[in-house]
């Protein structure tokens, strides 16, 4: 038995933007993989809970209306691995997402909750930055979209109004076309584990392979919130493919990042595999995008 | 607040049952409680061990982890859905004796759920695939060598391949 007050399930999104105003009070649980944990440990026991874990019509990726790939909020980390327009068009959130915990963690954990507790360590979050999501979010007013930069406040904070449900994360056309992404997560373990540091770079090349269009980059683990780090994008940018462009890239993040020590590593650790890990995923990129390095 | 209740209505192990079920319960919770399905283990009830693991659906859930009102509609499978009607048991149990797979046995029902969804997506995954889809577990006694074993080699058979040369076991 949990420690819960009480249990408001909702069936459709009008439904849960109502009980969101009914019970300013309580917390919105979608797979539960946080919060049923956090109230198990405590920190959320005797709190009132808004499923929306019911809610089918959040679930399934799509290509909307402007060639946007729509990814509703309650699809499951395996299930993004494994779809195909995610496949297709951005592979590296299917890999990013599959090294979420273990296999029984991805089956239950949705996007929406991993970007939604605010945690800078969230898997999916650094490729998300990278890829400039938009996320949306659902309330008594209509639809909302935020930059998913603007969406994290703080640690633990993001921006949700007290009537808000986010209903989906978007990645436009801009973003994804022609553009090839890896991600590195440095943990202790390769399952079961948070991430040490997290680091997600995407390249668009220009039609002959040799000079990079636009770079962009982004952390986890790297500050309070995940980050981009706009001064090696800036560097990258319209620089010839080669080692040396790789080589700048990896010292410039320097300028942007700012981990802290913590008990699962120093700054100074930190900082040392964010170069080296900026320059793994630059290079696997730039190959992903069919240049050569 | 007065204690809240639902009826729950799902297909468990083949058959349709359903109960009032206190929204506070996890799956784990019903599961044990109200079917007497002994085969789901509590553990770490954090969703970090596997060992209250089963099949919703065709997918592995920790249902330590999965609130029980969640399971409206759902098809779940437990361990025991896995011995024939004689009582024999089943080719991945038998796999487990088979390779030593067991020793508290507090694991296994866990274990062996995540290998039947492994088994029954019919394809051949590499060892490091196996070792991926097998790391939701944790084993206190075997060292996990003796189920990754027992897990590839009946997938090897059951695929037809149990004569693979690169198969030292």
């Amino acid at each position: 038995m949990y420690d819960m007050k009480a249990l408001y399930e909702a069936g459709s999104v009008e439904e849960a933007v109502r009980l969101r105003i009914e019970h300013p009070e309580a917390q919105i649980i979608a797979g539960g993989s946080d919060v049923l944990v956090q109230m198990r440990e405590g920190k959320r026991a005797g709190k009132e809970l808004i499923s929306i874990y019911g809610i089918d019509a959040m679930r399934g990726v799509s290509i909307d209306e402007n060639e946007a790939i729509r990814i509703g909020s309650l699809t499951s980390f395996s299930h993004i691995t494994r779809d195909p327009i995610i496949q297709k068009y951005c592979n590296v959130l299917g890999e990013a997402v599959d090294m979420v915990g273990g296999p029984q963690i991805r089956n239950i954990g949705t996007i929406g909750g991993n970007t939604c507790n605010g945690v800078t360590s969230a898997d999916s979050a650094s490729t998300l930055h990278a890829w400039e999501a938009i996320v949306e979010l659902t309330g008594s007013n209509g639809v909302r979209r935020v930059p998913i930069k603007e969406f994290y406040i703080k640690a633990g904070q993001v921006d949700i109004k007290p009537d808000e449900i986010q209903t989906a994360i978007i990645i436009p056309k801009e973003s994804y076309e022609g553009t090839y992404g890896h991600y590195i997560k440095y943990a202790m373990r390769n399952a079961m584990d948070i991430a040490t540091l997290g680091c997600s770079v995407n390249v668009r090349l220009s039609a002959d392979k040799k000079t990079i269009e636009r770079a962009r980059i982004a952390y986890g683990v790297a500050g309070p919130v995940p980050m981009r780090a706009e001064s090696a994008e800036r560097y990258a940018a319209g620089k010839s493919v080669s080692l040396e462009t790789v080589e700048q890239f990896g010292a410039e993040v320097l300028n942007d990042i700012n981990p802290r020590d913590s008990w699962r590593a120093s700054k100074a650790f930190r900082q040392h595999i964010a170069v080296e890990m900026a320059k793994r995923c630059l290079v696997c990129s730039i190959k992903l995008a069919g240049g050569e390095i | 607040m007065a204690q809240q209740y639902k009826l729950v209505t799902c297909t468990i192990n083949g058959k349709e049952v359903s109960t009032m079920v206190d929204v506070r319960a996890s799956l784990t919770d019903m599961l044990r409680n109200d079917y007497r399905l002994t085969s789901v283990k509590k553990g770490c009830e954090v969703g970090e061990c596997g060992a209250c693991n089963v099949i919703i659906d065709g997918e592995a859930f920790n249902s330590c982890i999965y609130l029980a009102v969640w399971a409206e509609g759902k098809n779940i499978r437990t361990l025991e859905s896995l011995i024939s009607p004689e009582g024999e048991l089943s080719d991945i149990q038998q796999a487990f004796i088979d390779e030593t797979a067991i020793q508290c046995g507090f694991c296994t029902p866990g274990f062996i759920m995540t290998a039947v969804e492994i088994l029954e997506s019919g394809k051949h995954y590499s060892d490091d695939e196996l070792r991926k889809l097998l790391s939701g577990h944790l084993c206190r006694c075997t060292g996990y060598e003796n189920i990754f074993k027992a897990v590839k080699k009946t997938m090897l058979r059951r695929l037809g391949k149990l004569d693979d040369p690169f198969l030292k076991a």
